[in-house]
C-alpha cells in the first residue's frame, strides 16, 4: 500500500519538475548563458530519480504481491515465480508506459551530459523539446493509465500474467526494443533543436549519429528478441509473421536505418539536411504510432491485455500535436538552400545512399499501407480483411534482389564523383558465377527457379564482396560487418524458406508415422506438477535414414492462474536445421495434433542478425 | 523554351513521378489480389455463387460434440448459432482450440456447406474472442 502512495506522489512530483523544466530551459535560453545552469542538471537528475523511485515502488508491490495495487491484482499471482513477478512489471499497460518514461527520463539526461561539445543554446532547446514528450506521457500515466490506482478492499488473489508471457525472452524484450523507441525520441528533439539553432552541420552529425546507431542497435536486438519468442513459443515454426504488432516495430527500423545511412552523406558532404529532419520526424512518429496501434487495442493479438478506448485517443492526439508542432517548424526554419548549390553527380557515393533511401521508403510503404489498409477499410466500408505474408512477400521480395546489388556496389563507390567504368568486368563475372551457384543449390526445389536462383546469386554476390572489403580495406568494419550479416540473413532465410519441411499428424501414444525417410515415435506421456502450472512432457522419437535417433520433449503447460494452455516446443538446433516439434491437445487428453518441422539453417537467421546489429554497436565505438 | 537545366529537372522529376505512380499501382494491384475477406456461417448461406478459388476466413464457435479426427484430418462444424459450415482441415492446431471456443478458419469454400481450410489461427487468451467472430455471434443473438 505504503509503496503505491511512493510511486504515485513521485510520479506527480515527476510531472511538476517536468513543467518546470519547460519553463526554466526557455528561461535560461534566453539568457544568453554561455555555459548551461547547474539547475538543468540538477533538475533533469532528481527527475530522472523520482522515475526510478516510482519503477521501484511498483517492482516492490509486484514482489510482495501487494493486491491494494490495481496494477499488481490484474497481472500477478502469489504462485508465479519471482523471476516473472518483476518482468511482469512491464509486461502490461500500465508498467510498459511506466518504462518507456523511465528511458525517456534517463536519455535525455544522457544526451545533456554526453553533449558538453554541442552549442549551448542547442542542448537547451534539446532539453525543452524532450519535456514536451515527457511532459505527455506523464500527463498519459496518470490520467488515463495511472499503475498505482488502489483496489479496497484489497483481493486475495491476483489475476495472473498471460503464461505466454512468462518467458525469459520476452521479459527483455519490451525494455529493448523501448530502448529503441525511445532512443529516436532523442533524435526527434534534437533535430528540432537543431533546425531552430540553424545547427545542421558535419558537426552535429557526428554527435547525433551516435545517438541514432544506439536506437538502431537496440530497436534490431528488441526485433531480434521477438521474433526469436515467436519462434519457439508461439508454436508455428516461423520467425517472422507478417503480424500487425511485428509490422509496427518494422516500421521505425526502416526509416531508422535509412536515417543511419542519410546521416552519413550529412556528415561528409553537408547534404540532404532537409531529408534527414523529414527522416527523424518519421521515425519517432512511427514508433508514437507503433505504441498507440499496439495499445489502443486496434490489433487484435497478444499485445493488447486491456482495450480501453480513452488510452488511444490521448495518445492519439498527442501524435497530432507532435507531428503538427514539427511541421510547423519545419516549415518556419526550413533553410533556405542559399548555399551554392552542391552538385549531386548520378555516380558517387551519396547518389547509392540515396538510393538505399529509396528502397527503405519503398519497403516502408508496402508495410505501412498492409498494416493500415485493413484498419482504414474497417474504419470506412465496415468490411473486415485481413492481409497476410503474400502480399508482402510479392512487393518485397522482388525489389530486394535490386537492393542486395546496389548494396555490394554502392559502398565502394567515392564520394563526389565516380565513373561507373570503374566497375570492372571481373565483377560481372563473379555476379554470374554466383547466379550459377546459387541456380545449382536450389535447382531442386523452388518453382519460380530463375527468379529464385537470381536472389541467391545477389546474396551470394554481396557476402563475397563484404567477405573481400573485410580482409582488404579494414577501415570501415563496422558497415562491412552490418552489409555481411545482411547478406548472410537473405541467404538464409532464403535457404530456410527452400528447404524447410513439415508434417502435421494426430497420433496417440505408442503410434508412429513415417515422413519423408524420418520415422517419427511417439513414445509416452509424464506429468509434473510445477509451482503454478501442469506439465504434460511427451517424449518422441525421431530415426533418420541412417538410424540416428534424436529424442524431443514437447511440453504442454496447464496454467492455473489464469486458467490457459501453452505448448512448449522442443527444439534441437545445429549448424546445419534446427529440429523443431509440438504437441497440442485435441480431444482429452488421449490423441495430441503433433506438429514436426525441419527448419534448414535456423539458427543462422539469429546469428546474421546479431552480426548486423554488432556492426551497429561497432560504429557508436569508433573514434568516440 | 526552357533552359537545358531546366529541362533536365522536369524529366528527372517526371520520371520520379511516374516511378510513384508504378509503385502505387503495383502496391494496390497486388492488394486487390492478397486481401482475405472474413465472412461468417450465415453469410456464406446467403452468398449469390461460390468461389472455390478465393481464400476467405471464417469465424465463429466450434460446434459442440464435432471434432472428429484420424490420423490426418480434423474435422468440426463452425456455428454462428443460426447456421453451420463443416470443416475439414489438416494440419497444426493452436493452443486453444476446442470446443465451445471461437475459432478462426483460413481456406477455401467447397460448397455452401463445406470448407477446406489450410489454416486455423491462433488466439492466445482464454477469454479472447477474435472481433469478427464476437460480432458475427452478436448479430444472431
Amino acid at each position: 500500500m505504503i509503496s503505491s502512495y511512493i510511486g504515485y506522489y513521485s510520479l506527480i512530483l515527476g510531472f511538476i519538475l517536468s513543467i518546470i523544466l519547460l519553463i526554466y530551459s526557455i528561461f535560461c535560453f534566453k539568457k544568453n548563458n554561455k555555459k548551461i545552469n547547474q539547475n538543468i542538471f540538477s533538475i533533469l537528475f532528481l527527475q530522472f530519480f523520482t522515475v526510478v523511485l516510482s519503477f521501484i515502488s511498483l517492482i516492490y508491490s509486484f514482489i510482495v504481491s501487494d493486491f491494494t495495487n490495481e496494477t499488481v491484482y490484474n497481472n500477478s499471482h502469489t504462485t508465479k515465480p519471482l523471476f516473472y513477478k518483476i518482468t511482469g512489471t512491464w509486461g502490461n499497460h500500465e508498467g510498459s508506459l511506466l518504462l518507456w518514461l523511465l528511458v525517456l527520463t534517463l536519455f535525455i539526461f544522457l544526451f545533456i551530459i554526453f553533449s558538453k561539445k554541442q552549442p549551448t543554446k542547442y542542448r537547451l532547446l534539446s532539453v525543452f523539446f524532450q519535456q514536451i514528450i515527457i511532459c505527455g506521457f506523464f500527463l498519459f500515466l496518470l490520467s488515463t493509465s495511472n499503475p498505482f490506482n488502489l483496489l479496497f478492499p484489497a483481493p486475495k488473489e491476483g489475476l495472473g500474467l498471460n503464461p505466454i508471457l512468462q518467458d525469459p525472452a520476452l521479459a527483455i524484450h519490451p525494455p529493448i526494443l523501448y530502448l529503441g523507441y525511445v532512443g529516436s525520441s532523442i533524435i526527434f528533439s534534437a533535430s528540432l533543436a537543431s533546425l531552430i539553432q540553424n545547427n545542421i552541420n558535419s558537426k552535429w552529425a557526428k554527435h547525433i549519429k551516435k545517438w541514432i546507431q544506439t536506437a538502431w542497435f537496440f530497436l534490431t536486438i528488441g526485433i531480434l528478441l521477438g521474433s526469436i519468442w515467436a519462434y519457439y513459443e508461439l508454436g508455428w515454426g516461423g520467425f517472422w509473421f507478417w503480424d500487425p504488432v511485428e509490422n509496427v516495430s518494422l516500421m521505425p527500423w526502416l526509416c531508422l536505418t535509412a536515417l543511419l545511412h542519410t546521416i552519413i552523406v550529412l556528415e561528409k558532404r553537408q547534404l540532404l539536411k532537409s531529408w534527414t529532419l523529414i527522416l527523424s520526424i518519421a521515425t519517432f512518429t512511427l514508433s508514437m504510432s507503433g505504441t498507440f496501434l499496439v495499445r489502443s487495442g486496434i490489433l487484435n493479438s497478444v499485445h493488447t491485455f486491456a482495450n480501453d478506448p480513452a488510452r488511444g485517443v490521448f495518445i492519439l492526439l498527442f501524435l497530432f500535436f507532435l507531428i503538427i508542432l514539427s511541421l510547423i517548424l519545419f516549415f518556419i526554419y526550413q533553410e533556405k538552400e542559399a548555399t551554392p548549390q552542391k552538385k549531386f553527380f548520378l555516380v558517387s557515393k551519396e547518389t547509392s545512399i540515396l538510393v538505399n533511401n529509396w528502397f527503405m521508403m519503398y519497403f516502408l510503404s508496402v508495410v505501412l499501407i498492409g498494416t493500415t489498409y485493413p484498419i482504414f477499410l474497417e474504419v470506412m466500408v465496415d468490411e473486415k480483411i485481413s492481409i497476410g505474408p503474400p502480399f508482402f512477400n510479392k512487393l518485397l521480395i522482388p525489389f530486394l534482389t535490386f537492393f542486395l546489388i546496389f548494396m555490394s556496389l554502392g559502398p565502394k563507390l567515392n564520394w563526389i564523383k565516380d565513373n561507373y567504368k570503374n566497375i570492372k568486368y571481373s565483377r560481372i563475372g563473379l555476379f554470374l558465377i554466383c547466379i550459377l551457384i546459387s541456380f545449382y543449390l536450389i535447382k531442386n526445389t523452388s518453382t519460380e527457379i530463375l527468379f529464385t536462383s537470381i536472389l541467391g546469386g545477389a546474396a551470394l554476390y554481396l557476402l563475397l564482396t563484404t567477405i573481400r572489403e573485410f580482409l582488404v580495406n579494414k577501415h570501415n568494419i563496422s558497415q562491412t560487418i552490418s552489409h555481411f550479416g545482411f547478406s548472410l540473413f537473405v541467404l538464409s532465410i532464403l535457404l530456410n524458406s527452400l528447404f524447410s519441411s513439415e508434417i502435421s499428424a494426430n497420433m496417440k501414444i505408442g503410434q508412429e508415422v513415417i515422413y519423408k525417410k524420418e520415422q517419427i515415435k511417439f513414445l509416452s506421456l509424464e506429468t509434473h506438477k510445477k509451482e503454478n502450472y501442469k506439465s504434460v512432457i511427451a517424449n518422441f522419437e525421431i530415426i533418420d535414414k541412417k538410424k540416428n535417433s534424436i529424442y524431443l520433449y514437447p511440453e504442454i503447460r496447464i496454467y492455473n492462474q489464469p486458467n490457459i494452455l501453452t505448448s512448449e516446443a522442443d527444439i534441437k538446433s545445429t549448424i546445419f536445421f534446427d529440429k523443431f516439434l509440438v504437441i497440442n491437445l485435441l480431444k482429452g487428453e488421449e490423441i495430441f495434433n503433433v506438429r514436426y518441422q525441419t527448419k534448414q539453417f535456423m539458427i543462422w537467421i539469429w546469428i546474421s542478425t546479431c552480426l548486423i546489429s554488432i556492426g551497429g554497436i561497432l560504429g557508436i565505438f569508433k573514434r568516440l | 523554351m526552357f533552359g537545358k537545366k531546366v529541362k533536365l529537372r522536369l524529366l528527372f522529376l517526371s520520371f520520379i513521378f511516374l516511378i510513384l505512380v508504378l509503385t502505387v499501382f503495383l502496391i494496390l494491384k497486388s492488394l486487390e489480389e492478397n486481401v482475405v475477406y472474413f465472412i461468417s456461417p450465415t453469410e456464406i448461406k446467403n452468398l449469390s455463387e461460390i468461389d472455390s478459388k478465393e481464400k476467405v476466413r471464417v469465424g465463429g464457435m466450434v460446434k459442440k460434440d464435432t471434432i472428429k479426427l484420424n490420423q490426418n484430418e480434423i474435422s468440426f462444424v463452425i456455428t454462428d448459432f443460426k447456421n453451420d459450415i463443416n470443416v475439414i482441415y489438416s494440419g497444426a492446431v493452436p493452443n486453444l482450440f476446442s470446443e465451445e471456443k471461437g475459432v478462426v478458419a483460413e481456406g477455401y469454400l467447397k460448397d455452401r456447406s463445406f470448407f477446406n481450410a489450410d489454416k486455423i489461427l491462433a488466439k492466445h487468451d482464454e477469454n479472447y474472442m477474435p472481433p469478427e467472430v464476437k460480432e458475427a455471434l452478436e448479430k444472431n443473438k
